[in-house]
């Protein structure tokens, strides 16, 4: 098709041979190869970020009031609870970072993350319906409801940011939190009048202190989401571009926001029924990696996912640490450092105008 | 190139395009003119695949837009709207890069690499390239999205207003890349112009379009005329004879 290009093209010198279709005529020739659209990922910053990551990882692993070197059943608690805990930080961390990039690229709204739309709140309501009507249900059925409440929840909130025009507005992540506090309330509700508000309560307050052998082993299925952002990174960046953008390009828009959301409530139904809600998270990490290094999303990945587990695990250190023997959860602060941060990056949005 | 037939699109009862038919020819720059409401833009949004249409049909290089899949109408229509509302915050290179993703699915070759390269040259664009896009002022962002348009590689570039908020010397120089883009790489460019006179001026063809209809299509000489354009604009419009070629005279 691009036969007449190439004619046009062929006086002008500057292409060589068939391969090209492309524009010529301007170029320079000499220098055209030695410029890459692409970061680079494996650099210097990148592999200390994970050298200090592992150090907080393996941290954690030793970090608590039981002795796990010195006492004589050390290396049974170490199995039993520190083993658990640390990979549910690790996959947790990585999940909620990514999943809030993935949803702020679908959304064009960098202040959207699954805490501020509703789904998470959407994720416990489908985790206590489940609770209300089968008590004995195992985990996996929990975490099922989880997920299809999240899906429904984040569908009605897309359903909602396509009828209004405020993409890029700070109004969007607060009609998301009302929606998510409305939801939040009927679950409060549901649950007061049902006696189940205690077993709630860790829900509202995410907290790795439950996370034992035996209870967080369906944290492991967020290692297929982790995979599949990762696969489809170049689609949710392209979808980033905007809906006519992206169709231009190509790009079923429609069904790669599907898919994201299909990710986005498996991962965060699954983190809440193991560990419970993890307030910030996906809004903190992503903003800071843009602010460092742009938006190429899939150099920018493994970042968000590196730094959303570091930020878990010293989140999670730092509560275990500071009232020792007892623990805060980790949603407390989380929510203390994210709520800085939230604010911090809505003051700039309105310096830039 | 482009064949548009009985295309009609309806918003409200009296409110509507169509049906419009229409024949793009292949090569050179098509200029759609009209007043506000006309349906330029809708027309070239159906054309693109941006819109759908409730009758008719649109034939690009002989795909039809309804039935093609859109990741193929990709590699032979690119289309770019007047407002791109972006968050994403990357640098020039990177939204370039993007225009080679109906090729490459993200994944940029070394040749991806190089149409990019000349694409950002092409718009003048090199110095900037490792810019971020939220630093540069309204018209370098049109030209990079143009660049990006460009690297799509595409016969057919669609593009709305295209001289929207670009000053008098970045929309005589925009209107110039668009000419070198039909010379020199054989593309064929289709625009919604605002400016009759920079329709008259860089165009070969010219389309007026009034109350969802076409009705005038000719070459620039045809179409610019005092009483076509009074008609199609419902002001009054002398053409006079200008230092570099006619002139339509409305104010």
């Amino acid at each position: 098709m691009t036969s007449a290009a190439l004619a046009g093209s062929a006086s002008t010198g500057a292409t060589t041979g068939e391969t090209t279709g492309g524009p010529t005529g301007a170029t320079t020739g000499g220098n055209v190869s030695r410029r890459s659209s692409r970061s680079r990922l494996v650099t210097v910053p990148f592999v200390a970020a994970v050298v200090g990551t592992a150090a907080l990882v393996v941290a954690s692993l030793f970090v608590g009031v039981f002795d796990v070197l010195g006492a004589d059943d050390g290396w049974r608690m170490f199995l039993v609870t520190r083993v658990p805990r640390t990979v549910t930080l690790v996959l947790a961390g990585a999940v909620m970072a990514m999943s809030g990039l993935v949803m702020q690229q679908l959304t064009q709204n960098r202040f959207v993350e699954p805490t501020t739309t509703g789904t998470t709140e959407w994720a416990g309501l489908g985790m206590l319906a489940v609770m209300v009507v089968a008590p004995g249900a195992p985990l996996l059925l929990k975490m099922v409801a989880a997920v299809l409440a999240a899906f429904v929840g984040t569908l009605v909130f897309f359903a909602f940011l396509q009828r209004v025009a405020l993409r890029s507005s700070v109004v969007v992540p607060i009609v998301g939190l009302m929606l998510g506090a409305v939801v939040g309330a009927v679950s409060t509700y549901v649950a007061l009048s049902t006696n189940l508000l205690q077993s709630m309560g860790a829900w509202f307050l995410g907290s790795f202190t439950s996370v034992i052998q035996g209870q967080y082993e369906p944290i492991w299925a967020v290692v297929v989401v982790v995979v599949a952002v990762a696969v489809a990174a170049d689609r949710f960046t392209v979808a980033g571009l905007g809906r006519d953008v992206s169709t231009g390009l190509g790009l079923d828009h429609r069904r790669v926001v599907l898919l994201g959301t299909v990710l986005i409530a498996a991962a965060t139904g699954i983190v809440t029924v193991v560990v419970g809600n993890l307030p910030y998270l996906g809004l903190v990490v992503p903003n800071v990696v843009s602010m460092a290094r742009g938006d190429d999303l899939r150099s920018n990945l493994p970042w968000v996912a590196v730094v959303g587990v570091a930020l878990v695990t010293a989140a999670d250190l730092l509560g275990r640490v500071v009232v020792m023997p007892f623990e805060i959860p980790v949603a407390t602060i989380l929510s203390v450092v994210g709520g800085v941060v939230f604010l911090a990056l809505l003051l700039r949005q309105r310096r830039r105008g | 190139m482009i064949t548009l037939s009985s295309v009609t699109k309806r918003y409200a009862s009296d409110v509507a395009i169509g049906p419009v038919d229409l024949e793009v020819p292949a090569g050179g720059i098509t200029a759609l003119i009209g007043p506000n409401g006309a349906g330029k833009s809708t027309l070239l949004t159906i054309v693109g695949r941006l819109l759908g249409m409730d009758a008719g049909a649109v034939e690009i290089a002989g795909l039809d837009v309804a039935r093609t899949r859109s990741a193929d109408l990709a590699r032979v229509v690119a289309v770019l709207r007047q407002e791109n509302h972006l968050v994403t915050r990357l640098t020039v290179r990177q939204l370039v890069g993007f225009g080679r993703f109906p090729h490459s699915r993200g994944r940029l070759t070394a040749h991806d690499e190089e149409v990019v390269s000349r694409s950002v040259d092409f718009l003048d664009l090199g110095a900037l390239e490792g810019r971020y896009l939220d630093e540069l002022s309204g018209g370098q962002r049109q030209r990079a999205y143009v660049a990006m348009v460009l690297a799509q590689d595409t016969e057919v570039v669609l593009l709305d207003e295209p001289l929207n908020n670009l000053d008098m010397a970045h929309s005589v120089q925009m209107m110039q890349l668009l000419r070198r883009m039909t010379t020199e790489l054989g593309r064929t460019v289709v625009v919604v112009l605002h400016d009759v006179n920079f329709a008259g001026h860089y165009a070969d063809h010219v389309v007026a379009l009034k109350d969802g209809l076409v009705r005038y299509t000719g070459t620039p000489a045809e179409v610019i005329r005092a009483e076509v354009l009074t008609d199609v604009f419902d002001t009054p419009v002398d053409v006079v004879d200008g230092p570099r070629g006619r002139l339509a005279v409305y104010y």
